[in-house]
């Protein structure tokens, strides 16, 4: 008799499940037309890198390959050992950033070294962005960082050597909005 | 006649200088033929518009006399308003890099048309087929959802009028030479539109936000793939999938066919052509909120994650290179508007900042949103500065020129808000200055306004 009762109530529950469902549904008053997606499909989309490397893909660069595709495809706009032209002053920084003239280069302002994978893959350059390869994106970021003695020119660098670079400015900035959080 | 003209100016003086009671013209109109028509003659110096008396017969009018054009199905300006016209500036080696101005110096109101909002665009303006646009929200959710442009219209809108205004807006502030073009040209990164769409918390609900979720990393799809973090709070709190600009669907330099609204903040988190929303517990740390959009200060340490615009205002009439033609009555003109609420006062001083009367603010006074002023002014002919105060309704009060640089230096690039002056002279002819004492000792500076990449 137990069993019986019991087999009955377990659809009449499922019934309740579903119309408490509905109800939730119905307040928020949306259709719900988002369609789930694979973490496989989701890889090709996301191309964000954090500072700690989560999102730096498989790959490697050098310091010699990076001046290579420097050569062909930025120095038109940043100029001889990416001293500027048209484009940012991304290495060569003379004045502090406390001078009257501060050079804000990657060197001199930048905090993460990750930001600049992330940029330049997505990016650069500007007539072809999402061309490069991901080496190739390794070693034009890796001679960046040699252009601002942050690298050994012989080095090899992978996500690994990446997210070990400590960028010199990494503790200049304030957080604005934390701190305006906190004093409410 | 002129003694019966001094004592209405003297009755009704509300701030030294000529600044008239902001009420007259709503209330007291008639009573103006008493001292003079108003002056209808502020005008662009380039202006040239010299008409034949004999076009006031109306049987010269060719236009009363011939039928007119057939309908249009999507109408455009007069041509004889062929100069209100954005103003680019772009990278010379990339030309879809750079901003184009909106000529708020040439517009009344509040609202911001469609074809003049302002653009900042980093790679160029995508044009995006709808049908193959996709909206990918994941992360730290219980779902990871997608969506079509189809989809989004099914859901409920709503629709909020605000500003939207580039971090960088007004920049050359920061120079010690004052701007010497037309007030839009250098402080028109802002426009203000009715932005229709989906409140963002609909589908970040619907994905199953997780506690962990603090930062929402958005990005759009254009050929910069420009990306940005925004705060989960202020996601949930009040942004939105904007799908409408001003009734019609958005233009695609402003972000057809979906962009982001995120009201009272910096622009470029308002990322036009977003097609992905990661949910994650900390920022990405993107170019656009690191090495740009950051505010290198006095000491060396930079602002970061400044995202609120703060309290501005602005006249724009009488502005920068227009002509007072002769004294008398004028109407002062402007725009106000806060990151932060609703626009509470704003101020006017015609006297270089001596005194200060309370202008007349256009209703509805809404909510981070463009709020249109206009006080009554007699110009006795001689020279003067004119400037405008903003106060919003937290009490913030926007500060002068002077303030602004001892807080922030002169190096930030972003988030000039200072009062602006304008110089009126002798012959009525209107020109930006600095005040002063900054003037005499300044020297030769490099120009920010070619900074854009």
């Amino acid at each position: 008799m137990i069993k019986m009762k019991q087999k009955k109530l377990i659809p009449i529950l499922v019934l309740i499940a579903i119309g408490i469902s509905f109800l939730f549904a119905d307040t928020k008053n949306t259709p719900r037309l988002g369609q789930e997606i694979t973490s496989e499909e989701i890889a090709k989309w996301d191309i964000s890198i954090f500072p700690d490397g989560e999102g730096l893909p498989e790959g490697q660069g050098s310091v010699h390959e990076g001046e290579k595709i420097f050569q062909s495809k930025c120095i038109a706009c940043h100029g001889k050992n990416g001293l500027g032209h048209t484009a940012d002053q991304l290495a060569g920084a003379q004045m502090s950033l406390t001078s009257q003239y501060p050079e804000k280069t990657i060197g001199s302002y930048w905090p993460y070294a990750t930001t600049l994978f992330d940029f330049i893959r997505r990016s650069m350059p500007m007539n072809a962005p999402g061309s490069l390869t991901n080496n190739e994106t390794y070693s034009l970021t890796v001679y960046l960082l040699y252009l601002n003695n942050l690298f050994d020119k012989d080095g090899k660098m992978t996500a690994k050597e990446l997210v070990e670079v400590k960028m010199p400015n990494q503790n200049g900035f304030i957080n604005i909005y934390e701190m305006e959080i906190i004093h409410k | 006649m002129d003694r019966k003209n001094d004592r209405y100016l003297k009755e009704n003086q509300v701030a030294e200088n000529g600044l008239l009671d902001r009420r007259l013209f709503l209330k007291k109109g008639l009573q103006f033929g008493v001292i003079t028509s108003l002056a209808s003659t502020v005008t662009i110096s380039s202006a040239k518009d010299k008409q034949s008396t004999s076009q006031n017969k109306s049987s010269d009018l060719t236009w009363m006399h011939e039928p007119g054009k057939s309908f249009s199905t999507y109408g455009l300006p007069s041509k004889f308003e062929d100069n209100v016209l954005r103003y680019p500036s772009q990278n010379e080696a990339v030309p879809g890099n750079g901003v184009s101005w909106t000529p708020l110096h040439l517009m009344e109101g509040a609202i911001t048309p469609n074809g003049l909002h302002f653009e900042r665009h980093h790679n160029g303006v995508p044009q995006i087929d709808p049908k193959k646009h996709r909206l990918l929200i994941h992360g730290l959710a219980k779902k990871d959802l997608i969506f079509t442009i189809d989809d989004l219209l099914r859901y409920p809108m709503q629709s909020k009028t605000c500003f939207i205004e580039c971090g960088g807006n007004s920049n050359s502030g920061w120079n010690s030479q004052p701007s010497m073009a037309e007030a839009g040209y250098f402080n028109g990164m802002v426009s203000c539109s009715e932005w229709t769409g989906v409140s963002l918390s609909i589908l970040l609900e619907e994905a199953g936000v997780d506690k962990k979720a603090k930062w929402l990393i958005a990005e759009g799809a254009d050929a910069f793939a420009m990306q940005v973090s925004i705060p989960m709070k202020k996601a949930l709190d009040d942004a939105f999938l904007g799908l409408y600009q001003n009734g019609e669907r958005i233009r695609p330099e402003n972000g057809y066919p979906v962009r982001l609204i995120v009201p009272g903040w910096e622009g470029v988190l308002n990322v036009k052509w977003v097609h992905r929303l990661k949910l994650s517990n900390r920022p990405v740390m993107a170019r656009n909120e690191t090495s740009r959009y950051t505010e290198l200060q006095p000491s060396g340490k930079a602002r970061m994650f400044t995202f609120v615009m703060q309290a501005k205002s602005l006249i724009t009439s009488p502005s920068a290179h227009m002509i007072l033609k002769q004294s008398g009555l004028y109407q002062i003109t402007g725009l106000a508007w806060s990151g932060k609420g609703k626009i509470k006062k704003v101020e006017v001083s015609a006297d270089g900042g001596h005194s200060w009367a309370e202008a007349e603010l256009q209703e509805p006074v809404l909510d981070r949103a463009f709020t249109r002023f206009r006080i009554p002014w007699h110009w006795n002919g001689k020279p003067t500065i004119l400037k405008s105060r903003a106060t919003d309704e937290t009490g913030y009060v926007q500060p002068e020129r002077q303030q602004l640089l001892k807080e922030r230096g002169r190096q930030g690039f972003f988030h000039y808000n200072a009062i602006i002056n304008w110089h009126v002279d002798n012959d009525g002819f209107v020109s930006h200055v600095y005040d002063k004492d900054e003037t005499k000792k300044t020297n030769s500076d490099i120009s920010i306004d070619s900074d854009w990449n």
